[in-house]
C-alpha cells in the first residue's frame, strides 16, 4: 500500500439534495503512484470531477462521504479536520481547474494570487516570496513575469491565465496534480501547449497528474493508466494500451469507436452511443450502462457484473467477459 | 484620472444647469404663486409684492435674472422667510440635515453588510430566514410608521428617549433608527444576494483549493467583490438621505433641510425650490463621481473614460 501516493478504496459519495440523495460515487476505487499520470475519463456527471474533489475535501454540503477510505502521501483524508486540509491543499496536492477565465479573482493582481499561497504554506520573507513568484511565472513559460505579476487577470488571455493556474498550483511543489479538463476551455493550438507544459512540469517536478477529462485524444498522448467512469462507477481500469487496444467493457467500447479516426476510408459515419445518462437518483440495480448498452443481457439489468482482471491492472465489471469466458472464449 | 475627473465636472454643470432649467420652467408652469395663500392681499399690494420680487417681469427675463445671480452663487431671497436668503437657509439647516443622515448610512451600511453576509453564509437556515423576513419588513413599512412606532414605545412608554429635538446625543439615536431601517434592510438584501453570486463563482472554489481558510477567502476574496452593487446604491442613498427626510424631520422636529424641499413647493417659495433643488442635483452629481472612482478602486476591470 506504502508504495501508492494516492489510495482510494470503495469510496461511496452522494449528495443530499432537496430532490433527494443523488449517488455521485458508487464503490470508486483506484491507486496513483509518484510520478504517474492517470486519466480519469467519462462523461459529463460520471463522477470524475467529484472523485478528485473529494480527495482534497472540497465536497462540502450537500456532499457526504458514506465509506471507503482515502489515503494521500500517508493521510487518512477520512479522519481529517478542515484545519488539517487547509495545510495539505494547494500544498501537496493541488488542482487547477477548467475554466481560467473565472478561475482567478478578478479583483486581484496575478502576483498577489500566486504570493498568497506561497505566503500561506512557507515561511519564505517578502523578498523571497516574490522571487518565487517570479521563477514560478518564468517555469510556466510567461515572459517578463516582473510586469505580469503587477497585471490583473482580464489582462492576460486565456492560456495565460491557464498558466498562472498551472504556477498556483504548482507553487509549493506539490506531489499530486489534479487537473480538472484543463483544456477545455481553451482553444485547441493553447490545449497543446498546455498539455506539453504539463508534461515537461511533470517530469521537471516528479509529481504525479489526475488528469479528469472527456477528451480522449488527451488522455491518450499524456496518461500512464486510464480509468473509465461511468454512472460513478469506474467500468474498466487499465494501461493506456489496455483501454485503446483492447477495451474489454461495452461502454469503454462505444466510445472508442466514437472518436473519429484518421485511416477511415471513405466517408464513415462516427459512432455514437444512444441513449442518456442514468439518472443518479435512482441508479439501476444492475450494470448502470444496461439501458444504453446494444450487448445488454437479462443479467445486466438484475445484477452488477463482479470485477474481472486481465493481467495485473487491466480489470472492468461487464457481464460480456463473464459469458466469453464461459463460452470458452480467449482470456488476454 | 484628473482628466477624468475634470470631464465628470464639465458634465456635471451641464447636468445641473438642465435640472435647473427644467425645474424653473415647470415650477412657474404650476398655478398659484408665493403671495396667493396669504389670506386677502389687496391686488395693490400683490402687484408691489410682485414688483418687489422681479415676479411681474416676463418669465425668459425672470429666468435670465435668476440664473445670472445663481452664475455668481447668489441663490436670491425667500420669498417666505422674510430676511433670509437661500443661501443662509441650505448653510444653517444643511449640517443638520448632514449630521443625521451621514450616520444613518454609515449605519446602515456597517450593519446591511454584515447582516447580508450572515443570510448568504446561512443560506436556508433560520438566521437566514430571520434576516430575510425582518429586510422585507424593512423595505415595506413606510417611515412614519417605524418613527411613530419607535417613538411610542421608547419615547412614550419605555421613557428611555426624548421624541423632538436634536439637544443631546439620545436625540439622534430615535431619527437615525428610523432613516437607516429602510437603506440597511436594503443593503442587507443586496450584499446577501451579490454574496451568494459571488460565493458560487470559480474563484473561490480556487481560494478553498490554495488551502484558505474559510475567513480569508470570505474577506479577502468575497467581500470586495462582493461589495460592489452596495458601492453604487451608497452614492445617490448618501445624497438623498443628508439632505433630510421630510417625514423623519417633521415627527421628531429636527430643524433640517428635508422639511425646506416640501414646505418651499406646498408654499410656492419659487427661490427656496430652486435653491434646493440645485444643491440636491449638485450633491447627487457629485456623488456618483465619487461611487465611479470608488468603484475603480475596487474592481480595476472597470475603465474610467
Amino acid at each position: 500500500m506504502s508504495d501508492y501516493l494516492v489510495s482510494i478504496e470503495h469510496e461511496r459519495l452522494s449528495f443530499f439534495t432537496p430532490a433527494g440523495e443523488v449517488k455521485a460515487l458508487n464503490d470508486v476505487s483506484f491507486q496513483v503512484k509518484q510520478g504517474e499520470v492517470l486519466g480519469i475519463v467519462g462523461e459529463s456527471g460520471s463522477g470524475k470531477s467529484v472523485t478528485a474533489y473529494s480527495l482534497m475535501g472540497l465536497t462540502a454540503y450537500p456532499g457526504k462521504l458514506l465509506g471507503g477510505s482515502l489515503d494521500f502521501n500517508g493521510h487518512h483524508i477520512n479522519d481529517m479536520t478542515e484545519k488539517q486540509m487547509q495545510k495539505i491543499r494547494g500544498n501537496e496536492i493541488s488542482i487547477i481547474f477548467q475554466d481560467p477565465m473565472t478561475s482567478l479573482n478578478p479583483v486581484y493582481t496575478i502576483g498577489n494570487q500566486i504570493r498568497e499561497v506561497i505566503k500561506l504554506h512557507t515561511d519564505k520573507s517578502k523578498s523571497e516570496v516574490q522571487a518565487r513568484a517570479v521563477e514560478l511565472l518564468e517555469l510556466v513559460g510567461i515572459n517578463e513575469p516582473e510586469r505580469r505579476l503587477r497585471q490583473y487577470p482580464h489582462e492576460l488571455s486565456g492560456g495565460m491565465r491557464q498558466r498562472v493556474m498551472i504556477a498556483i498550483a504548482l507553487a509549493c511543489e506539490p506531489k499530486l496534480l489534479i487537473a480538472d479538463e484543463p483544456t477545455t476551455a481553451l482553444d485547441v493550438t493553447i490545449q497543446a501547449q498546455i498539455l506539453e507544459l504539463m508534461m515537461s512540469l511533470k517530469d521537471k517536478m516528479g509529481m504525479a497528474i489526475l488528469m479528469i477529462t472527456h477528451d480522449l485524444g488527451v488522455v491518450a498522448s499524456m496518461c500512464d493508466r486510464i480509468a473509465v467512469m461511468y454512472a460513478g462507477n469506474i467500468v474498466e481500469y487499465g494501461t493506456t494500451d489496455d483501454i485503446f487496444y483492447s477495451p474489454k467493457h461495452e461502454y469503454t467500447k462505444g466510445l472508442i469507436r466514437s472518436i473519429p479516426r484518421m485511416d477511415s476510408k471513405g466517408h464513415e459515419r462516427l459512432i455514437p452511443i444512444e441513449g442518456t445518462p442514468v439518472d443518479l437518483l435512482n441508479p439501476p440495480k444492475g450494470c448502470p450502462f444496461a439501458s444504453r448498452c446494444d450487448k445488454c443481457m437479462r443479467i445486466c439489468l438484475r445484477e452488477k457484473a463482479p470485477v474481472m482482471y486481465f493481467g495485473d491492472v487491466h480489470y472492468t465489471s461487464c457481464w460480456m467477459n463473464q459469458k466469453a469466458e464461459l463460452e470458452g472464449g480467449t482470456k488476454e | 484620472m484628473v482628466r477624468y475627473i475634470l470631464k465628470r465636472l464639465g458634465l456635471a454643470i451641464v447636468t445641473i444647469w438642465i435640472v435647473a432649467t427644467l425645474t424653473f420652467f415647470l415650477m412657474n408652469m404650476v398655478p398659484g404663486g408665493p403671495f396667493l395663500s396669504e389670506k386677502a392681499v389687496s391686488p395693490k399690494a400683490l402687484a408691489t409684492l410682485e414688483e418687489k420680487y422681479g415676479l411681474d417681469k416676463p418669465l425668459f427675463e425672470q429666468y435670465i435674472t435668476y440664473m445670472k445671480g445663481a452664475v455668481h452663487g447668489d441663490f436670491g431671497d425667500s420669498l417666505k422667510q422674510r430676511g433670509r436668503t437661500v443661501m443662509s437657509i441650505i448653510t444653517t439647516k444643511f449640517p443638520v440635515s448632514a449630521r443625521v443622515g451621514g450616520l444613518a448610512v454609515l449605519f446602515s451600511f456597517l450593519l446591511g453588510v454584515p447582516l447580508g453576509c450572515i443570510s448568504a453564509l446561512n443560506r436556508g437556515k433560520a438566521g437566514d430566514n430571520a434576516i430575510i423576513v425582518i429586510a422585507t419588513c424593512g423595505i415595506a413599512v413606510p417611515s412614519f410608521v417605524v418613527c411613530t412606532v419607535l417613538m411610542y414605545i421608547f419615547g412614550v412608554r419605555l421613557k428611555w428617549l426624548p421624541t423632538l429635538g436634536l439637544s443631546t446625543w439620545k436625540n439622534y439615536i430615535m431619527p437615525i433608527a428610523a432613516l437607516a431601517f429602510y437603506p440597511t434592510a436594503y443593503i442587507t438584501r443586496l450584499m446577501r444576494s451579490s454574496m451568494l453570486d459571488v460565493l458560487g463563482q470559480d474563484y473561490m472554489r480556487t481560494a478553498r483549493a490554495k488551502g484558505l481558510n474559510q475567513f480569508i477567502s470570505l474577506f479577502k476574496h468575497a467581500l470586495r467583490n462582493a461589495v460592489l452593487p452596495v458601492v453604487t446604491y451608497l452614492g445617490p442613498l448618501l445624497a438623498y438621505t443628508v439632505t433630510g427626510s421630510f417625514i423623519v424631520e417633521k415627527i421628531f422636529t429636527i430643524p433640517g433641510l428635508g422639511g425646506e424641499f416640501i414646505g418651499s413647493i406646498t408654499s410656492r417659495d419659487y427661490t427656496v425650490i430652486m435653491g434646493t433643488t440645485i444643491f440636491l442635483a449638485a450633491l447627487m452629481v457629485i456623488m456618483n463621481v465619487i461611487v465611479d472612482i470608488v468603484y475603480k478602486l475596487v474592481d480595476p476591470r472597470i475603465k474610467l473614460k
